[in-house]
């Protein structure tokens, strides 16, 4: 927008209309058509798509939804969670109420507010879900990159992990699920538990699924630093936190990233 | 000083391979002089990186051993300076950052923070780029990054500096820049050199002696050649000097008549066409 207002400077409206105009023109035309343009171009086909070829598929539960319709859904799965705010609120103000005329009564009293215990919605079924797999996945980074390093820096540990890893990676999230349902209701047990056991139990699930690519990746790419760069380090000699900060992470950063983006990936699907 | 600065005694080298030990040299001996600018030429293959890297520490002789300065050598270490052949330059880190690293830790506790800094500055200026300290190695052409490198091997001030065909990579005008710097800052320095080539040219221009080995298998030093040419070295000048010459010679006969590699690429060729061939060689470079 700075680029409007300068130089609209002096020739008032005329001016800025024509900024406005040369934004629209030429290259800077192609380049906010390539950034902003064109996505929406490919949105708004796929919608048209979508929305033509939906009603063709006619299957023994019905036509397939159609854009306008799932719209239509999605605001009534937002009404939907929106009500079941409000009785939650209600039903806190109420305690709220109901507790201040038991301590006007007496003092003493012991009161507390119990949680509204109603389904969670969709809506909040999708927020959990999406911390959990953050969660989830934040932790597989914590573990994977370091792992990782490790690995990749030497061959014998290489060599003795690397069929572990193969086996265990395939391995589905329907298959951890009962093992780690199984380990934390034995060893995760607090009165007070700051995480639900529940929760902890997918986080984990999807720790464990999506581990995987990132330690592999994290470990492919430190073991592929030039060999050049590592003698350049053995003769300055280079500690081993410097030459890890200093040569392995950087050139190894380009392959955890898309260790990474794999990582992400299986954990959504987790 | 009889007691030499760099002594190789019976060097042997034998790698392991699917195949079995391969011996890649046999008794090399070798003693160099503090100051001396020692070339190794040989056919590729036979064996000179692998002597670098023995000196370098990087790697270990199976048999015998290395001696510098009354220390036997068996580890990597700054005051063995190597620059290699593709630059080896961090490609993260800026020209400046790339050599401040090395000052970094090779003057960490005995240079205060505003002196290393002067000397990064300082030896990026001795090889002309201190213009683009602030540019990363790929923004630089090869022969600029090949100048950082040396300037990162000089500014650890090294006891020997090691070169593996520093300008192998690089096209032959910026060659011959290149070695025209090397040998005005190793006149003021003054330096131990021991540099790889396979350029005969460049290696009777910048020597004071020039190790020629044999090709390998059990490669050993064939012969040993002082270069007695006065310092500074012109080479326009050099190139109808007799003594010059006579050097050059010497080297393309070791190369070329007592060591000539046996195996060509077509196995069709006889000798004759690669006498020819060599004779064409010679002529072109004397033209150079
Ligand atoms: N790590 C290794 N394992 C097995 N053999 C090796 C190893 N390093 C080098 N060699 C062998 O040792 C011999 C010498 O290698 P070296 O790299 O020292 O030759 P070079 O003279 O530097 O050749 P060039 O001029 O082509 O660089 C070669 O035959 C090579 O195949
Ligand atoms: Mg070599």
């Amino acid at each position: 927008m700075s680029t409007l207002t300068n130089s609209s400077s002096g020739t008032g409206i005329l001016g800025w209309l024509k900024a406005l105009a040369d934004r629209f023109t030429g290259a800077e035309l192609a380049q906010t058509g390539k950034q902003l343009l064109l996505p929406m171009v490919g949105i708004l086909i796929f919608l048209g798509f979508w929305h033509l070829a939906a009603p063709q598929v006619n299957t023994s539960l019905g036509t397939f939804p159609g854009p306008v319709q799932v719209w239509e859904q999605s605001g009534q799965l937002w009404q939907e969670h929106a009500d079941q705010r409000e009785r939650a609120d209600k039903f806190v103000t109420m305690q709220e109420a109901r507790n201040a005329r038991i301590l006007a009564d007496n003092p003493d009293a012991d009161v507390r507010i119990r949680g509204y215990l109603g389904a969670p919605t969709f809506l909040d079924q999708v927020v959990t879900s999406l911390v959990t797999v953050m969660a989830g996945f934040l932790l597989a980074t914590a573990i994977a990159v370091p792992l990782g390093i490790v690995l990749g820096l030497n061959h014998y540990l290489q060599a003795a992990v690397n069929p572990l890893i193969q086996i265990f990676k395939p391995v589905s999230p329907l298959a951890w699920l009962p093992l780690v349902t199984m380990v934390v209701s034995a060893t995760y047990v607090s009165d007070d538990p700051m995480f639900e056991k529940s929760f902890l139990t997918s986080m984990i699930t999807v720790t464990l699924c999506s581990l995987w690519p990132t330690l592999i990746n994290t470990g492919v790419g430190v073991a592929a630093v030039n060999p050049d760069l590592l003698n350049v380090s053995r003769v300055l000699q280079l500690s081993f936190w410097t030459h890890v900060r200093k040569v392995v992470l950087p050139s190894s950063v380009p392959m955890i990233f898309t260790g990474l983006r794999v990582s992400l990936g299986i954990a959504g699907w987790c | 000083m009889t007691k030499s600065h760099l002594e190789l005694t019976g060097v042997e080298m034998a790698f392991d391979t699917p195949k079995g030990s391969f011996v890649a040299l046999d008794n090399i001996n070798l003693k160099i002089k503090k100051g001396e600018f020692v070339s190794l030429i040989g056919h590729s293959g036979c064996g000179k990186s692998t002597v670098l890297s023995i000196v370098a520490g990087l790697l270990q002789a199976t048999k015998g051993g290395c001696i510098l300065d009354g220390h036997e050598i068996n580890s990597p270490g700054p005051e063995r300076a190597v620059v290699f052949q593709n630059h080896a330059l961090m490609p993260w880190l800026t020209v400046y950052e790339n050599v401040e690293l090395a000052v970094q830790q090779v003057f960490r506790k005995s240079m205060t923070k505003q002196e290393r800094q002067n000397w990064v500055h300082h030896n990026l200026e001795l090889v002309n780029m201190a213009h683009a300290a602030n540019k990363r190695p790929g923004e630089i052409s090869g022969g600029m990054a090949q100048r950082v490198g040396i300037a990162r091997a000089l500014a650890m001030k090294p006891s020997v500096l090691l070169m593996d065909e520093p300008f192998g990579a690089l096209d032959a005008l910026t060659r011959a820049h290149l070695q025209d710097s090397l040998m005005d800052i190793q006149q003021d320095l003054k330096n131990t050199v021991i540099m790889i080539t396979h350029d005969v040219d460049e290696a009777v221009l910048l020597s004071d002696r020039i190790i020629m080995m044999t090709n390998g298998p059990a490669a050993a030093v064939g012969e040993d050649l002082y270069i007695d040419l006065e310092r500074p070295r012109n080479r326009v000048t050099l190139a109808d000097d007799p003594t010059y010459v006579h050097y050059r010679q010497e080297v393309l006969k070791f190369l070329y008549e007592k060591q000539r590699k046996l195996e060509s690429i077509t196995p069709r060729r006889n000798n004759q066409a690669t006498d020819a061939s060599m004779k064409k060689d010679t002529a072109l470079k004397a033209k150079v």
